[in-house]
């Protein structure tokens, strides 16, 4: 019998999951976060986080709200600058896994997260690149996390701020690009890899008491399914309770409230 | 080195028309300053930051600025910037012209502009959209010694760069603890250097590799405790996480925000009066 869990903590430790000990991740904020940290809280406790404050090695108590909180500070092993971590970190290949989400994903894993619309006059802005571009080509492989939904895993991008696989067919590769992209679209319904040859994004795992025809509902194009397709493992107890006590951590430090002396 | 009064500094300094930047990445994030900016009613400026933040949000939304160059503008594990949104989407209070980046070229463009060249260069892969747009901000170049192509990144050179900072020794010389960002690089990149610390003391106890401005790269400075808040300066405060959180709620209705602007911003006589109108401070 699984504890019942929602469809962020599954997909939450089922990135875990995709994380090796020992592994450098360049680490986005929110779920990936979180992600990182169960991974470090279990099974991966030499994992190297870098956050893109420049915090590199941090071992944070509680959840950053930010990719600069002063839990990132106060725990690095290191503390470099902009400059330094785009450029000798991730740029010179010192990344095994980079972590992303997106407003939009299409079927060769190229993201959108800068406008919904035209360009010029959209009809919603979106933050916007930040560091995604940059690790998508450089980290050795990165990991996709994103609830899925005919809105969202689109047949056509409205902007492509991130590249995939371009058109797919080895186009990446063939650009020179260091790094093997999309390896894995972590997903509310199961684990989305490209095909060995055409690089479209296939459904290769599934959770349990899903159907791949549901699946296939909530894409926007027509999803192939891989044979065979493999079933995703429950959280366990253990694993929900590890990443429920660090949410909880992590809200109460979140709502505590802000004293600044300020001289007589 | 001039230590000044906050708002002498901004009086003296900032002027309408021109490209400012108030940098600093999450951490010692110069909202003083920007409120100052803000009380004085300076209109027209071109604002650069990799990370617009909350402190772009207010300028915008009170009609600072015609132009933004930028790298990711949204409210940091909260959501979206309502103010930078309506001002895309929408043209209020005013249109706002982009100029567009991801992280890793603000970041060099910084340095390319602290270093005086006119651009700097990365590696170049892969085409994002940015670069398909009428105007593309960066360019496809090849290397002389071995052809491979790379992506050019002109630099940028505030006119004016405004950091936070930690302290201040009695020598005028300026130390930045903790995460810097890009703010050192926007810095020496700029034409003229604002700085604001939360303290001045005799001597910075600063190791030999730390982030100093020394003191004749900087135009002036003004003590302003508490002057990253909501951002944070760490040693000193915490960010204030919960202020990140209610902003959503703040600054989605042009009402609501300006109602908030009002009366914390524009009645407040300094920084110290809008903290204990928030009740940050005692």
């Amino acid at each position: 019998m699984n504890a019942p869990c929602t469809r962020d903590e599954l997909m939450t430790v089922t990135a875990a999951h995709a994380l090796r000990d020992g592994a450098v991740c360049f680490v986005g904020i929110g779920l990936p976060s979180a992600a990182c940290n169960l991974a470090r809280l279990t099974h991966a406790p030499h994992i190297v986080l870098i956050y893109e404050s420049g915090t590199l090695g941090t071992r944070p108590a509680v959840l950053p709200l930010s990719i600069g909180d002063g839990e990132l500070a106060e725990t690095a092993t290191a503390i470099v600058s902009l400059p330094e971590t785009f450029a000798h970190y991730l740029q010179r290949g010192r990344v095994d896994v980079g972590f992303l989400g997106a407003a939009q994903i299409d079927r060769f894993g190229n993201l959108n997260s800068t406008v919904i619309g035209d360009y010029a006059h959209p009809r919603v802005r979106l933050p916007g690149g930040g560091g995604a571009p940059q690790i998508m080509t450089h980290a050795r492989e990165v990991l996709v996390v994103m609830k899925q939904s005919p809105r969202s895993f689109v047949a056509q991008l409205e902007f492509r701020t991130s590249c995939g696989y371009l058109a797919g067919g080895g186009a990446r590769a063939a650009s020179g690009c260091p790094g093997q992209g999309p390896r894995a679209v972590v997903t509310d319904y199961g684990i989305l890899r490209p095909h060995p040859q055409t690089e479209e994004l296939q459904l290769t795992d599934l959770y349990p008491g899903v159907t791949p025809e549901e699946a296939r509902a909530a894409t926007g194009w027509p999803l192939q399914i891989a044979e065979p397709l493999r079933a995703l493992p429950y959280p366990t107890a253990a694993e929900l309770e590890i990443l429920r006590d660090l949410h909880a951590r992590t809200r109460s430090a979140h709502a505590g409230p802000i004293r600044i002396t300020l001289p007589a | 080195m001039q230590l000044l009064p906050l708002r002498d500094a901004i009086a003296s300094y900032v002027r309408d028309g021109q490209s400012i930047a108030l940098e600093g990445f999450t951490h010692l994030i110069p909202f003083a300053a920007a409120h100052e900016i803000i009380r004085q009613q300076r209109r027209d400026l071109h604002l650069i930051r990799m990370t617009p933040d909350l402190i772009y949000d207010q300028m915008l939304g009170m009609g600072c600025a015609s132009q933004l160059t930028f790298s990711w503008g949204g409210n940091p594990g909260v959501g979206s910037l309502h103010r930078l949104r309506d001002a895309v989407e929408h043209a209020w209070p005013q249109p706002l012209q982009l100029h567009e980046f991801t992280h890793a070229e603000m970041a060099i463009a910084f340095q390319a502009g602290a270093s005086g060249l006119p651009c700097a260069l990365m590696q170049h892969h892969l085409p994002s959209g940015l670069e398909e747009l009428p105007q593309p901000r960066i360019r496809v170049i090849h290397c002389p010694f071995t052809g491979v192509p790379l992506a050019a990144v002109p630099a940028l050179n505030p006119d004016v760069t405004i950091v936070h900072a930690q302290q201040i020794d009695a020598a005028g010389n300026v130390l930045l603890r903790g995460i810097t960002g890009a703010a050192r690089e926007a810095a020496l990149a700029a034409r003229c250097v604002l700085v604001t610390a939360e303290e001045q003391v005799e001597q910075l106890n600063a190791g030999p590799n730390s982030v100093v401005l020394p003191s004749w790269t900087v135009s002036a400075a003004s003590i302003v405790p508490g002057g990253a808040h909501p951002s944070y300066a760490l040693g000193y405060y915490a960010r204030d996480n919960s202020f990140y959180l209610a902003w959503d709620e703040i600054a989605r209705e042009r009402a609501s925000f300006l109602a908030w602007m009002q009366r914390h911003v524009l009645a407040a006589r300094d920084h110290a009066a809008l903290l204990r109108g928030l009740g940050v401070a005692a």
